[in-house]
């Protein structure tokens, strides 16, 4: 038993670590929330010639054949700078659709591109408000041919290719791959609460679409793959978490009142070290949900909900104290709080919602048993 | 990163599991099932006596104390093996209840500052479960500022170079049973706090040692008040130097935060369990969406809280000391307790009232309701654990200490004010 990454893995963090702390500032970020771009493309191809892209993904495919423990602590790097850069759907997503359900030829046409960044995916899988339910898709392929309004789908303003979930001919839930240069695709980019990440609504009319796993066979290929996205963005997650506690914890250091550093005051002290246990049960949980992921144990379905709701919960809580510990100041645009706060608040609706995936961590370990967390 | 057994761990479990299948009190199994919460665990038996009989069985076989040295009547085994022995002994590890302020705290207090004659002396039969130890720090006017404690120790004035005591002790977990007591005193009251203490063992039969139980809130009675009236002790059942005891006394503290809060259970299995079987509306509460919602947030609290107890241990076998981190365990588990039982009862309805053998798990939750208010004080309170997460682990400052400096006698405390 050993519930730690390796030496190698932790060589990568730093390295990860040393790129981003030249190449993503808090500057860099700002520029994507304020300016035109939805996305810092010069950092994502400086990802992707680092390797971390492709971390996970085989060489045969352009990536560098490493793992998901490696892929993980990007993630966790990138959460904590928070990254202004397309990867949860590119490669949490659409990378691991092609790895788990491609054909040869869907692999070798994308793959390559997503590691290398010549390429963004992304999934495209909501079709308005509320949870997502087989019944809700609307979106249909007939003839090869995809008709339905997508929305919101992450960074499919700037997306080449889409996975979509849309009904077949016979009103099965299955999943398409679609190249979102050609005809009959148009976008409309949406105003968010977290504009570091783009998002857009995708109206199919006619768009050709290429089936990717089998027919019928989109809820369960989706259900894998967002379970694999999950613990990858649960890292995100974890990574802002550490970060706002960290900068909550050196602005109480720092600010006077009553002649004393507000963090000798036990309600900020206590609200901290609140955020500290938050936060470390979550990465304890992502340990596991990683370890899962990695070995392909029968437990993943749980371990995964367990490190998302775990995840989502402790960036949450840590975010929003971030702003309350700074009083006024984190009120502010000029102070960073409000950047964890929204990245909080918006990677807790991706994927589905805390309420979708509590029920899910719970309906999944009432068919399997409740000792896997006990 | 890896879950799994390694193949020198899957051949000890398989050892001790097999060890333990020949050898565990089986017949008290069903018992310690249904056992409610805190409770004794058993009753159809002493349970003091059923204890010490597990205990004395494991310690001849070589699986007692697995984390003390093999001369003091321990294991010697690694931080993963006494992991695995702990999973693999389940349910009988509750028998052994009585034992786990003297294996946990006064036995590691006693290794690190006794002499080596009388460790030899002391600690195997407190490993094998011959003697019961019990640790008398807290005071009426000292709990979590323990350094304030009044219990005095003077030197008897017949050069025999004995101390002699006088005071009291209160919330003294089994001392009614215990043979020997860690007791901390003050020896000079005109220095600050921290600085007059001085640490004894103490034999709990001494002439002028008086225990009188307490009932607790939960109609129980595990702790007690302890008074000394002209206690003798030798000089040497001194632990470290006079003066020293706020020292010694760290020793005890970092090792009951280690020992209560690790692997320590919040009620989830058991809650999950009952929310399969109980009804809402006709259908299964599980499937109730408020009901998933709260129980997925115990989940994550559960298995968060036992994956950071194997982090911990991960970084135990590569030589890492494990830290004022620890302190979460204990922290997390005993607020999630407390509300974890009041929303068992919730579901319960007004049903949830009656505390009887007829109720859910035999009352587990009506008994856990009762019992968690005391997990969140003992072994410190959850807002002295938080000033340790703020200030030893964040690295906040310290609280504002007025009697820092000052002599302990001009300090003013409950029931004494300042002239
Ligand atoms: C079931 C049980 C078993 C016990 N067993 C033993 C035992 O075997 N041996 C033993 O010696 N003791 C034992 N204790 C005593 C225990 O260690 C003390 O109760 C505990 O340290 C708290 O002290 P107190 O009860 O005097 O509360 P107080 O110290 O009076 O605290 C009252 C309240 O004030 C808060 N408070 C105090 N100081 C601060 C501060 N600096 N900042 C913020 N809040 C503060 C506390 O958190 C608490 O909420 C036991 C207690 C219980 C409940």
């Amino acid at each position: 038993m050993n519930l730690d990454f390796s030496d190698e893995q932790k060589q990568l963090r730093e390295q990860v670590r040393r790129f981003l702390s030249e190449n993503c500032t808090s500057e860099t970020v700002r520029t994507i929330l304020e300016g035109p771009e939805s996305y810092d493309r010069k950092l994502y191809q400086g990802l992707a010639e680092l390797g971390v892209l492709g971390a996970a993904i085989p060489e045969e495919y352009g990536g560098v054949g490493l793992g998901h423990l490696e892929l993980c602590v990007v993630a966790e790097e990138l959460g904590r700078v928070l990254a202004p850069v397309p990867v949860s759907s590119s490669i949490y997503l659409v990378a691991e659709f092609l790895l788990l359900a491609g054909s040869e030829a869907q692999k070798q046409a994308w793959l390559p591109k997503l590691a290398a960044a010549e390429a963004v995916g992304a999934f495209a899988f909501a079709e308005g408000q509320g949870r997502v339910t087989p019944a809700k898709i609307k979106a249909s392929v007939s003839g090869g041919k995809l008709s339905g309004v997508k929305s919101p789908v992450a960074d499919g303003d700037v997306a080449d290719v889409a996975v979509v979930a849309a009904k077949n001919e016979k009103g099965q839930v299955s999943l398409y791959l679609v190249d979102l240069s050609g005809k009959g695709v148009s976008r409309t980019t949406l105003d968010t609460l977290d504009p570091t990440r783009g998002q857009a609504a995708l109206t199919f009319d006619g768009a050709a679409a290429e089936l990717l796993g089998g027919e019928g066979d989109g809820w369960n290929i989706a259900s894998q793959v967002m379970d694999r996205a999950a613990v990858l963005m649960a890292f995100e997650q974890v990574g802002g978490a550490d970060r706002a506690l960290e900068i909550a914890r050196d602005y109480a250091l720092e600010r006077m009142a009553f002649g004393r550093p507000i963090g000798s005051f036990q309600g900020i002290k206590h609200m901290l070290a609140d955020m500290y246990v938050s936060a470390t049960l979550a990465r304890s949980n992502c340990y596991y949900g990683a370890w899962a992921l990695n070995s392909g144990a029968a437990e993943f379905p749980v371990a995964a909900a367990t490190a998302r709701v775990s995840a989502t919960t402790a960036f949450q809580h840590c975010a929003k104290n971030n702003i309350q510990v700074h009083g006024g100041m984190g009120f502010t645009w000029a102070f960073d709080c409000h950047l964890y706060y929204r990245r909080s608040n918006a990677l807790a609706l991706a994927l589905g919602s805390l309420s979708t995936w509590e029920s899910l961590l719970i309906e999944r370990m009432s068919a399997g048993n409740a000792e896997t967390a006990a | 990163m890896d879950f799994e057994d390694t193949p020198q761990e899957a051949a000890f479990r398989a050892e001790v599991r097999a060890w333990i299948d020949a050898n565990a009190p089986k017949h008290l199994l069903a018992e310690l099932k249904n056992a409610s919460f805190a409770s004794n665990g058993v009753v159809s038996e002493d349970p003091v006596s059923a204890g010490k009989a597990w205990q004395k069985k494991k310690a001849e076989a070589g699986w007692a104390c697995l984390h003390w040295p093999k001369e003091y009547g321990g294991g010697a085994r690694t931080p993963i093996e006494r992991v695995i022995w702990g999973q693999e002994e389940g349910l009988y590890a509750a028998l052994t209840g009585a034992f786990t302020i003297g294996h946990g705290m006064c036995g590691p207090t006693v290794m690190t500052w006794a002499k080596e004659e009388q460790k030899r002396e002391l600690l195997p039969p407190l490993a094998s479960g011959e003697t019961i130890w019990c640790q008398l720090f807290s005071e009426p006017a000292s709990g979590s500022d323990l350094a304030g404690l009044r219990t005095r120790a003077v030197k008897a004035d017949d050069g025999s170079g004995d101390w002699i005591i006088n005071g009291q002790k209160i919330w003294t977990s089994g001392a009614q049973v215990s043979d020997w007591g860690l007791l901390i005193t003050r020896t000079d009251p005109d220095v600050p706090k921290h600085k007059g203490l001085t640490m004894f063992f103490l034999d709990m039969r001494s002439p002028g040692v008086e225990v009188r139980p307490i009932k607790q809130a939960n109609g129980q009675s595990s702790f007690n008040e302890v008074y000394f009236t002209d206690v003798r002790i030798p000089d040497a059942q001194r632990l470290g130097e006079v003066g020293q005891g706020w020292e010694v006394s760290l020793t005890t503290l970092m090792n009951e935060r280690l020992s209560i809060g690790s692997g320590m259970s919040t009620g989830f299995p058991e809650l999950f369990r009952f929310c399969m079987e109980m009804e809402i509306d006709g259908a299964p509460a599980v499937e109730d969406a408020g009901v998933r919602s709260k129980l997925a947030q115990f989940a994550v609290k559960q298995s968060g809280l036992k994956y950071t107890g194997m982090r911990a241990i991960s970084a135990l076998s590569k030589g890492e000391t494990p830290g004022p981190e620890n302190s979460i365990g204990k922290l997390v588990a005993g607020s999630a307790m407390q509300e974890l039982s009041m929303f068992a009862l919730d579901i319960q309805g007004q049903a949830g009232v009656i505390w009887n053998d007829d109720s859910p798990q035999k009352g587990r939750f009506q008994g856990m309701l009762m019992r968690s208010p005391a997990t969140r004080i003992e072994g410190g309170s959850d807002e002295i654990l938080r000033n340790i997460i703020g200030e030893r682990v964040l690295g906040l400052p310290g609280d504002i200490r007025i009697d820092k400096d000052v002599p302990f006698k001009d300090i003013p405390t409950s029931g004494r004010k300042k002239k």
